[in-house]
């Protein structure tokens, strides 16, 4: 047995912890327009969503599409147990934990039923799945208040005093630190190589002495208790549950978009996803479309214009109809990065390094 | 006469239920229970017939590609916008008589041909590249595509053109001009049926026929049904099997371009976001008959169509939706073979 080599100190990690720890005080430096903490806030929640989203389809390879039910559900979990309209009032860490337990139990309710439900079919289960939850938050409106919301909710706080925006800022790079850490871990432990391998051969792994149902519905647990959280932290800091349409079928495209430019199965990855496509979403488009302003009502030049000078007017005003706004190029900047990413390189950017990695050249194995 | 003003007046109050979704004859205490059960059935049946011709589309892509194809929702949609600004460049809804008629025809033809074309390419680039690849890199794909398609949907509802209100608010719902009017065409008892139902019949079912013969008795059909039961094989054969995929998806999509354009005249308005709801139900239907068998798409698109009518009048509108994909996954959990489908072992 060779000498264990000396353990590397990576610098990545802990200096990109810093530079986003530090980005309230950047903040205060630049103008209004520029500061990330909110954005940067979007961000973390969804980097949580979708790490829930990794340990489910990247891990185990069930493909969810409904992820965005699990985070309504940790929402309205949270929303119900906090709001002053209800009997029940507890504290904010309180009532996180009965999200996330609230998030595992709606896991195991999905993911029983459909143990037996194979690869795409699975995707549609979990797509109606998210259409009914959706639904029925809507329609049960004497309990979740329908399309108004429930508010006022309490904002994310610790130690019993609420937090300001800085504050809440940390506590969600906290809780995003936290997860990453903790998905590294579970994908290292015993639980997470026997989704790994299911992903790879769930009739090997059978044969191996895994039991494929028990870890699925581990996976279908953590994935829903990461995403209710993820949910709960997004009402907290609106302060209102908002209505049940905010999570849609939209949501859980975004968080799959996520994983799968990340690369999927990757938690560095995931990451990074969440970076590129939230970053993307809700700073650039958004920044955008502010840099643009609204365009200038169209005239009824139309009508008098003639001949060519028509067809320009009229793709001018085409233009400025739709084209001019970049948050209307959202659903196709979505579409051309799966499509893409799934023709050119379906890894992803930061692909998951191999658990096992091949014995260094000339290692002495067994000596 | 008094009698077809009456029938008039029912169809108004049909057709406002269908467009706001409430019961239609809470208030009518002329109809009995059964008359408005069999109006009901009609409505559903001719809904159903329209989702079975969608519901083909996916059945026969599954069938040779085993990909839920997400995106052929959407090129329904597109395919309605494509039906409205053909209307509306033409003036077609001033057409009367023969000239309505054929102009009709022509409409149903080229809508057809515009899916069926964008169907092939949407094949072509976002699909063959991924032949080799696992089920879900297609699937991913195929989102992917649907919401280039729904983006799409969303500029093209900002031309600047009348029939859509100008292009001021691209992505409010547009109102499909009513190319057949809504009146009553025959009387069964005390239901009517309506000229669009009987437009929805004299469309669907020639179709469904034609495919049927395509399918059973012309080489290519022969080919669909090699390339469907063993691509590998049918290579070896001598069938150019990337041809019939391509085929297979032109087909597809083309009929999907005839049964938006009817189920636009049918619902008269058309919205960038309509093709999520039309495909999920045709894909709900096309599993619900088994996925991959074509009378199984019929059975099942005349089943949700039914199915949707009926819980429209009797539970709430509100609940129909969550009624449709709770019958999806009862269905995917007990029965994923679907009612006409056979049973599959995914690995021995």
């Amino acid at each position: 047995m060779s000498a264990a080599a000396p353990r590397r100190i990576r610098l990545t990690p802990w200096a990109g912890l810093a530079a986003l720890a530090a980005v309230p005080f950047i903040d205060a430096l630049l103008p209004g327009g520029l500061r990330l903490e909110d954005p940067m806030s979007e961000v973390f929640i969804y980097a949580i969503l979708a790490l829930g989203l990794n340990v489910l389809t990247g891990f185990t390879g069930l493909l969810n599409l409904g992820v965005a039910a699990f985070a309504a559900i940790g929402a309205y979990a949270f929303a119900i147990a906090t709001c002053e309209i209800y009997p029940f009032q507890l504290g904010f860490w309180p009532a996180l934990g009965v999200t996330v337990a609230a998030g595992a139990i709606a896991g195991f309710a999905l993911g029983a039923p459909t143990l037996r439900v194979r690869g795409d079919y699975l995707a549609i289960v979990t797509l109606g799945f998210g259409e009914i939850v959706k639904d029925v938050l809507v329609n049960l409106d004497t309990i979740t208040k329908g399309t108004q919301g429930i508010n006022p909710l309490p904002p994310p706080s610790f130690l019993g005093t609420p937090l300001e925006a800085r504050g809440q800022y940390w506590l969600l790079l906290a809780f995003v630190t936290v997860t990453f850490v903790g998905v590294r871990a579970l994908e290292r432990s015993r639980v997470g190589r026997a989704w790994i391998s299911i992903r790879e051969d769930e009739l090997a792994s059978r044969a191996m002495g895994i039991r494929p149902d028990h870890a699925k519905m581990l996976a279908f647990a953590t994935c829903a208790a990461l995403a209710a959280l993820a949910g709960a932290l997004m009402v907290s800091r609106l302060s209102s549950s908002g209505e049940p349409g905010n999570y849609d079928f939209q949501v859980s495209i975004l968080a799959l978009c996520i994983i799968i430019v990340g690369g999927i199965g990757s938690v560095r990855g995931t990451l990074v996803g969440a970076i590129v496509m939230v970053g993307m979403n809700s700073i650039v488009l958004v920044k955008l479309s502010e840099l643009v302003g609204s365009p200038d009502a169209p005239g009824a030049a139309l009508d008098e214009a003639q001949g060519l000078a028509k067809v320009g007017v009229f793709l001018r005003t085409w233009a400025q109809n739709v084209l001019v706004n970049p948050t209307n190029w959202k659903f196709l900047l979505f579409g051309l990065a799966l499509v893409l990413m799934m023709v050119f390189r379906p890894q992803g950017i930061l692909p998951p390094r191999p658990l096992h990695e091949a014995p260094p050249e000339g290692g002495e194995e067994g000596a | 006469m008094q009698r077809a003003v009456a029938a008039a007046e029912q169809l108004a109050i049909l057709a406002l239920a269908r467009a706001d979704g409430l019961p239609a004859f809470a208030a009518d205490g002329a109809l009995s229970s059964w008359e408005v059960f069999g109006q009901q059935l009609v409505t559903g049946l001719s809904n159903g017939m329209i989702i079975a011709l969608i519901a083909i589309g996916y059945t026969m892509v599954y069938g040779i590609v085993e990909l839920i194809n997400f995106a052929h929702g959407d090129l329904c949609m597109l395919g309605a916008f494509f039906a409205l600004t053909a209307v509306g460049a033409l003036g077609m809804s001033e057409w009367g008589g023969a000239g309505g008629a054929v102009g009709l025809v022509s409409l149903l033809v080229a809508t057809a041909f515009f899916c069926g074309a964008l169907n092939w390419s949407i094949n072509r680039l976002a699909y063959r590249p991924l032949r080799k690849a696992s089920k879900l890199s297609l699937l991913v794909s195929a989102i992917g595509a649907s919401f280039i398609l729904v983006n799409l949907g969303l500029f093209w509802g900002g031309m600047p053109m009348d029939v859509f209100a100008g292009g001021n608010s691209s992505a409010a719902p547009k109102a499909f001009p009513a190319l057949v009017e809504p009146e009553p065409a025959a009387h069964l008892g005390d239901v009517i049926v309506s000229r669009p139902d009987v437009l929805v019949l004299l469309v669907t079912v020639p179709l469904m026929g034609a495919l049927t013969w395509l399918v059973r008795f012309t080489k290519l059909g022969k080919a669909m049904r090699a390339v469907a039961q063993n691509p590998t094989a049918a290579a070896l054969m001598g069938i150019d099997v990337e041809r019939v995929i391509g085929a297979t998806f032109f087909i597809g999509g083309s009929l999907g371009g005839f049964a938006t354009v009817v189920y636009s005249i049918y619902n008269q308005t058309v919205s960038f976001q309509m093709g999520y709801r039309m495909g999920m139900d045709a894909f709900i239907a096309a599993v619900l008959g088994g996925i991959g068998n074509l009378p199984g798409a019929v059975l099942g698109g005349l089943l949700i169509g039914v199915v949707r009518a009926m819980s429209d009048q009797y539970i709430e509108t509100r609940w129909t939706n969550a009624v449709v994909f709770g019958i999806l996954i009862l269905i995917l959990v007990f029965r994923p073979s679907g009612l006409l489908g056979a049973k599959l072992r995914e690995k021995v």
